[in-house]
């Protein structure tokens, strides 16, 4: 994201993810832009995945929350570049992880990971690498079902998306 | 750009949209009912990725055609023979084989395309599939696993996808056929050369099927005219429960 005026960034950190409400849109990594025009503020948003429902909702509460503090906004929904995974901030990754996500790893990781190679991801609730694949797809297009064999916790591995 | 091309552009984009609305809609259709959770949600998680991805085709359309129609309008609104939908896709979900099949059948020509289209010389073509591109890798990767897995399973289960393989084999080429707005994209540099994508294709799914220890249906007679409207019987019904909320209620908003 570009750097703006502290304020709008504020208003923007305030809007969550409503699926991970614990991650803020900003540490998503899915504001491209934001536009100061003459009577609204323009804001480039990129989707995660192409169908990802979350979206329209995003951009409601995008719309939302600059009202509350009585600004304009608009929303415009770019494609390109496409998002990845890569985009998501350190501190995106950890509130992912405090929440019981497992944040995205590097590719090869992913790659075996997701290919059923077990003790790739570290389980959110005991730490323990003693985890496999359950599902590739999981609760959310974005994400893949893990279970950890040692806790027996079944938990959320976003995927990573290059 | 011209008139004509324009057109061409605008019936380009529905037929990139329409086979993946279409199967889109067959997999939502087992949403609740496939054969155990995991599987439930991984066949409704890749229709909600073609979806969107039909929403961006189908956005783009509207642009270029500006006439008022929104995307919703050329996803709702259209009489059945004016879906540019390939056969394979509209083929019901007759048992998981069938499904695996068919979703496999489409994702290696759905892979093929992309990685074609990621070249297009028009700009959002480029957006969209290099965005579609990363999702389809991993319907592909899902489909095979499975192709594999039952194919090469259990006696019952290589008999259903024998049965499936060589019931909706022969609506694999009409992918490759390309339509005269086909052809002219392709010139264009904006579509892809389908009939240049068709060897590589045979190439890896013959491969596939090797593995999974299937046989590769021999002297087939292959099916031709959904991309020309022409459908088979299942497109009526598929539509009469995909369009009912548009024609009993006109113009409804969610």
């Amino acid at each position: 994201m570009e750097t703006v005026d502290q304020h709008i960034e504020d208003i923007l950190y305030s809007v969550s993810d409503p699926e991970i409400p614990v991650l803020s849109i900003v540490d998503m990594g899915i504001i491209k832009k934001v536009e100061k025009l003459d009577d609204h503020f323009l804001i480039h948003i990129t989707p995660t995945y192409s169908g990802c429902p979350a979206m329209d909702t995003i951009e409601d509460d995008i719309v939302k929350a600059f009202d509350e503090e009585g600004l304009k906004a608009k929303v415009k929904h770019i494609l390109s570049p496409a998002w990845t995974t890569d985009m998501i901030t350190e501190k995106g990754k950890k509130a992912l992880e405090e929440y019981g996500i497992a944040a995205p790893r590097d590719a090869s990781i992913d790659k075996a990971a997701l290919s059923g190679e077990k003790n790739q991801i570290k389980c959110t609730n005991c730490g323990s690498m003693n985890t496999k694949m359950v599902s590739r797809f999981g609760s959310t297009a974005c994400k893949a079902l893990f279970q950890c064999e040692d806790c027996g916790e079944p938990f959320d591995y976003f995927k990573c998306l290059r | 750009m011209s008139d004509i091309n324009k057109e061409a552009l605008y019936d380009y984009l529905l037929l990139l949209g329409d086979n993946s609305m279409i199967l889109g809609q067959r997999l939502g259709e087992l949403c609740g009912h496939g054969p155990e959770l995991e599987t439930d949600i991984a066949l409704t998680n890749i229709s909600l990725d073609l979806f969107g991805q039909v929403r961006n085709y189908f956005q783009y359309a509207a642009e270029v055609v500006a006439d008022g129609r929104t995307e919703d309008d050329i996803a709702m609104l259209r009489k059945e023979h004016e879906y540019k939908s390939s056969l394979l896709v509209e083929q019901p979900n007759t048992d998981f084989a069938y499904v695996i099949v068919r979703q496999n059948f489409f994702d290696h020509y759905h892979y093929m395309l992309l990685s074609k289209l990621v070249d297009s010389k028009d700009e959002q073509i480029v957006a969209v599939a290099k965005k579609s591109i990363k999702e389809v890798e991993y319907h592909l990767d899902f489909s095979s696993t499975w192709v594999k897995r039952l194919g090469d399973g259990t006696e019952e289960s290589r008999q259903r996808m024998q049965d499936a393989v060589n019931e909706l084999y022969r609506f694999t080429r009409e992918l490759f056929k390309p339509t005269e707005t086909e052809e002219r994209m392709a010139n264009l540099g904006i579509g892809a050369d389908l009939p240049s994508m068709e060897e590589d294709y045979y190439k890896q799914l013959h491969a596939l099927l090797e593995e999974a220890t299937l046989e590769v249906p021999q002297g087939e007679v292959f099916q031709y005219g959904g991309k020309e409207g022409r459908h088979s019987e299942y497109m009526g019904y598929i539509l009469t429960d995909f369009q009912f909320m548009q024609r009993a209620y006109p113009n409804m908003k969610w």
